[in-house]
């Protein structure tokens, strides 16, 4: 299956409720074979697209393609799409191989391949010899493989998982993650995959949407939604980040200069469609890019001088806050064990200069 | 748990006792070899049971009633589930008073609902008393109470399994029947037992609305003005309250099994 | 390579026309609570054949009159006229002065709603402990319970009416068992055919009933309120006065009005143990559509009770304030 190809297309797609826009103007493309993730916190329109995918609720606006069809309009049940649901939703009154072989009733399978194909999806999901125990007799674990197995049997043209890690325990999900993103590399169906959990975005995806208020901020693969955020949105939802506000100098090369008030001049890198100068911008920059030293560094670099606010300890690593006068929030700074700056006595309170490289720094707009 | 036998553990046998002594007492009478119901006993016989079954007219009231009891339970079911299935899986704006009038009948006086349907089949459209008219009072009073257990049975449901079922390609009907339909089922058998029950038993409407076809409880209470027939008549009771208990009780355990286990134990 | 996201950007925007769709499916989508109202059309409309057209019927008819063989439907309020009309010969009844020509309906509904009125209190009287006993007490065997209490309900009442006709009969089973042990000597004659018979046998009737709304109001009091009230220092019979009875209170009050509203117009049970002295307003509506024949001051009489259990159940929420506990028990 040749990847980069699209095989759903969304376009300018909206659903109201309401007054409410759950969706709001949303265009993108999933390549066939692609592990895409939906990513965004509750209420941000993530489960409504793909319901909509899904054919539960249809499109105030928009078209909804997949593998070149308008679907925008197809019931659930006429569609090449099929989901794992948040709750798994496995039927309580059949059996795990009665529930795998829900879907394949009008395949038109003989019974012996239908028992095959059941056969063949249990030992997908490592549950062999499990196909007649009831539903109720199952570990949430187990729901999910067997709602996996159920939408896989189908042969969809895109698996839709509406948050089917959510109701595990941390070690189990884990486990699970590794295990879904195997099974789809063994299947090749593409996964949309519709989570608020951003470590299991970025562990599990080739590329993440992010969305919020009903808009999909960013398309990108995992590191470069890290990297470079587009927008000051993406970049405090990815992880944390330090933001200093100030007004746009100049471009050059690559770099941009900005006036950033009581900071003084930061520079940082900027991208080729960065604003004319004068525009009020930030310099967003990565609490694990930032470096802490008792002495004023070299030129070349940029450097605040502030006070440790507060540490805390975590082994392989120190998270320091460091207030700064003339800024409201005090900035935040990870360091490796490695390159801590004391190991022993308290260092709260005293003088310290923060500094960073330009190219650790991304320019955006407000 | 420690076992305690507080007042209020004794309280609770002690109620129980008087729930059930008066009761009781049909079947232990019934089988004394007397003509008065009074202490003390003397012998064990079935003689009563005997006239029992061999009384035509007795007979022809129970086919009245088990004809009757059928077909209430059968359509007081069918309307209590589109109602329960209507409830349960839309926000219905003016659910309220839609509800309350559904469940009137539950608290209205029967004798209310006798003579207003008296009134209605009599003098507006001035149909004849027959025993269809029975039922049409007897759904009356049962679709409420169908559609109460079917929608504690619903209640739970989760919407996700009919979307599921969509999702693997199944339309709409085959959804209903592969899967709301088997899950909802354990409340439809406790409904139509329910109803049936409600319906053998019900003497004020079907004493208003019935014409010459006689339904068992009428013929009970007919019986019960002659003191010489008293040893059938407890019989017949005994008869009734043994099936009655044997229908709820069956109705009971599968009502409240179905409801535990729509539950996942997994998550 | 990123692709950015355009909200409405023109590159990804194609012109493209909505879907025409059928008006049906377009106002079933935007309402969609029509989908649940077209479901329970048929349930609705059997309730408004059945229940809402006879009620109205009956009330219409009220206002008829019954000219020995044949209904003069002019209006006329000469039914309820004839109910509470004035006169100067006193009726006393317990003592109370009833100046009315014909006071039996209003004798018979006062009566009435004292005998319900005294079942409902002897009632809760014995359900609220059960209920309690099965909320708090029963740990195993639970559903077996639940069980015993659910069968009485549903077994025959006509039955369970006619149980307590044999005990308490004259020749019945309490005189004859007191006799037959010696601590008495002739029948109690008291027994029978009175109002606390009706009183004994309905409470005995509708008890179980009652004991489930309870049970359920007391089942859904979470747990750790009971503690928290101990652990701020309650003793127990202060909790339960503090904590448990207020918000077991939807419970008791569903429970109250199931039980007062239906026995008021309830004439089996006087009709089998009551005797003459014991017979309720349900036994005079059934005399007035049967052998009295006169179905339209039978519909007026029924039109008055319901008239006056309304005014009363309306009166008892406004006392309990039943707006405010019910909103209580929502959280």
């Amino acid at each position: 299956m040749s990847t980069g190809e699209s095989i759903i297309s969304l376009r300018s797609v909206a659903k109201h409720f309401g007054s409410v826009r759950a969706v709001d103007d949303v265009s993108f493309d999933i390549r066939r074979g692609e592990f895409f993730s939906l990513l965004g916190p509750s209420g941000c329109g993530k489960t409504t697209l793909l319901r909509m995918l899904a054919g539960f609720e249809v499109p105030t606006s928009g078209a909804i393609l997949i593998d070149g069809q308008d679907v925008s309009t197809v019931p659930p049940h006429a569609r090449p799409t099929n989901m794992v649901f948040q709750n798994y939703a496995i039927f309580p009154h059949l059996s795990v191989r009665e529930n795998i072989a829900y879907g394949l009733r009008k395949k038109g399978l003989s019974k012996q391949e239908l028992a095959q194909t059941v056969e063949d999806a249990l030992a997908l999901i490592k549950m062999t010899g499990y196909g007649d125990r009831a539903s109720h007799q199952l570990s949430g674990g187990q729901r999910q493989r067997v709602a996996l197995a159920r939408a896989l049997v189908c042969k969809p043209k895109v698996l839709l998982l509406d948050e089917p890690l959510g109701a595990l325990d941390k070690k189990l999900r884990e486990e699970m993650q590794l295990e879904l993103r195997q099974i789809q590399r063994t299947v090749g169906v593409t996964f949309v995959f519709v989570t608020h959990d951003q470590e299991e975005a970025l562990a599990l995806s080739d590329r993440i949407a992010v969305m919020s208020r009903g808009k999909a901020l960013q398309i990108d693969a995992a590191n470069r939604l890290y990297e470079a955020p587009n927008c000051k949105e993406v970049a405090a939802f990815i992880g944390s980040m330090n933001f200093f506000q100030g007004s746009l100098r100049e471009t050059s090369g690559g770099t941009a200069l900005v006036d950033a008030g009581p900071l003084g001049q930061l520079s940082a890198s900027a991208a080729e469609n960065a604003p004319g100068p004068g525009s009020q911008v930030s310099i967003a920059v990565r609490p694990e890019k930032l470096r802490l030293a008792w002495d004023k560094p070299a030129a070349g670099q940029n450097a605040i001088a502030g006070r440790i606010a507060t540490e805390a300890y975590f082994g392989d690593r120190s998270h320091y806050h460091v207030a700064v006068e003339g800024l409201a929030e005090p900035i935040a700074v990870a360091m490796q064990k490695s390159d801590r700056l004391l190991d022993d006595a308290s260092s709260i309170g005293r003088p310290v200069w923060i500094s960073w490289a330009p190219e650790a720094a991304v320019l955006l707009t407000e | 748990m420690s076992k305690r036998f507080d007042l209020l553990t004794i309280y609770g046998i002690v109620f129980l006792v008087f729930l059930y002594a008066p009761v009781l007492l049909l079947p232990v009478f019934s089988v004394n070899d007397a003509t008065v119901a009074i202490f003390p006993l003397k012998g064990f016989t079935l003689k009563a049971y005997g006239q029992m079954v061999n009384n035509p007219a007795l007979l022809a009231a129970l086919k009245n009633s088990l004809v009757v009891a059928v077909g209430v339970s059968v359509v007081s079911t069918a309307f209590g589930l589109l109602a329960a299935m209507g409830v349960t899986r839309y926000k219905l704006p003016g659910q309220g008073p839609v509800m309350s009038v559904i469940m009137l009948p539950l608290v209205v006086p029967s004798i209310i609902l006798a003579v207003a349907l008296l009134v209605l089949v009599r003098q507006v459209f001035d149909i004849p008393l027959t025993l269809w008219t029975v039922a049409a009072g007897h759904i009356l009073i049962c679709v409420p109470f169908s559609m109460m257990v079917l929608m504690s049975r619903l209640e739970g449901f989760d919407r996700s399994l009919e979307e599921a079922s969509a999702d693997l390609g199944e339309s709409g009907w085959m959804t209903f029947w592969r899967v709301t339909f088997p899950i909802a089922m354990p409340g439809i058998v406790a409904s139509l037992l329910m109803c049936f029950t409600i319906s053998l038993d019900e003497y004020v409407l079907a004493f208003f609305l019935s014409g010459l076809d006689q339904t068992l409880p009428i013929f009970l209470y007919g019986q019960l003005r002659f003191p010489q027939r008293l040893p059938m008549t407890l019989a017949l009771g005994t008869t009734i309250l043994i099936v009655s208990t044997i229908i709820v009780i069956f109705s009971e355990i599968l009502r409240r099994r179905g409801v535990q286990s729509t539950k996942p134990t997994g998550l | 390579m990123s692709d950015i996201a355009e909200p409405g950007g023109a590159a990804m925007r194609e012109p493209s026309s909505p879907p025409a769709k059928p008006l049906r499916t377009r106002i079933l989508q935007r309402f969609p609570w029509l989908r649940g109202y077209l479901l329970m059309s048929p349930t609705i409309a059997v309730m408004l054949a059945m229940l809402i057209v006879p009620v109205v019927a009956l009330f219409v008819r009220s206002f008829w009159t019954q000219n020995v063989f044949e209904i003069d439907t002019t209006f006329t309020l000469r039914n309820y006229a004839y109910i509470f009309e004035l006169s100067d010969r006193i009726t006393y009844w317990f003592g109370i002065p009833f100046p009315l020509a014909n006071p039996v309906y209003v004798i018979l509904l006062v009566k009435s709603i004292a005998m319900s009125l005294a079942v409902t209190v002897v009632v809760i009287l014995l359900a609220y402990p059960m209920a309690y006993f099965m909320a708090f007490r029963v740990k195993r065997h639970k559903m077996l319970w639940l069980i015993l209490i659910t069968i009485p309900i549903w077994t025959s009442y006509l039955l369970r009416v006619f149980a307590w006709k044999i005990m308490l009969g004259f020749n019945g089973v309490i005189n004859s068992g007191l006799m037959n042990l010696g601590i008495i000597d002739k029948p109690l004659e008291f027994l029978l055919y009175n109002p606390i018979a009706v009183i004994i046998t309905l409470a005995h009737a509708w008890v179980a009933f009652a004991i489930l709304p309870i049970y359920v109001s007391l089942e859904k009091i979470d747990r750790s309120l009971l503690e928290a009230a101990t652990d701020l220092g309650d003793k127990p019979w202060e909790r339960f006065w503090h904590v448990t009875l207020p918000l077991s209170a939807p419970g008791t009050i569903a429970t109250i009005l199931l039980v007062f509203i239906p026995t008021v117009g309830d004439y089996v049970t006087p009709a089998l143990v009551g005797g003459s002295g014991g017979s309720m307003i349900g036994n005079s509506i059934q005399l007035l559509f049967g052998r009295q024949n006169d179905a339209p001051l039978g519909s007026a009489v029924s039109v008055v009770m319901m008239a006056t259990i309304t005014a009363i159940v309306c009166l008892f929420l406004w006392l309990v304030d039943y707006r405010k506990i019910r909103a209580r028990g929502m959280n």
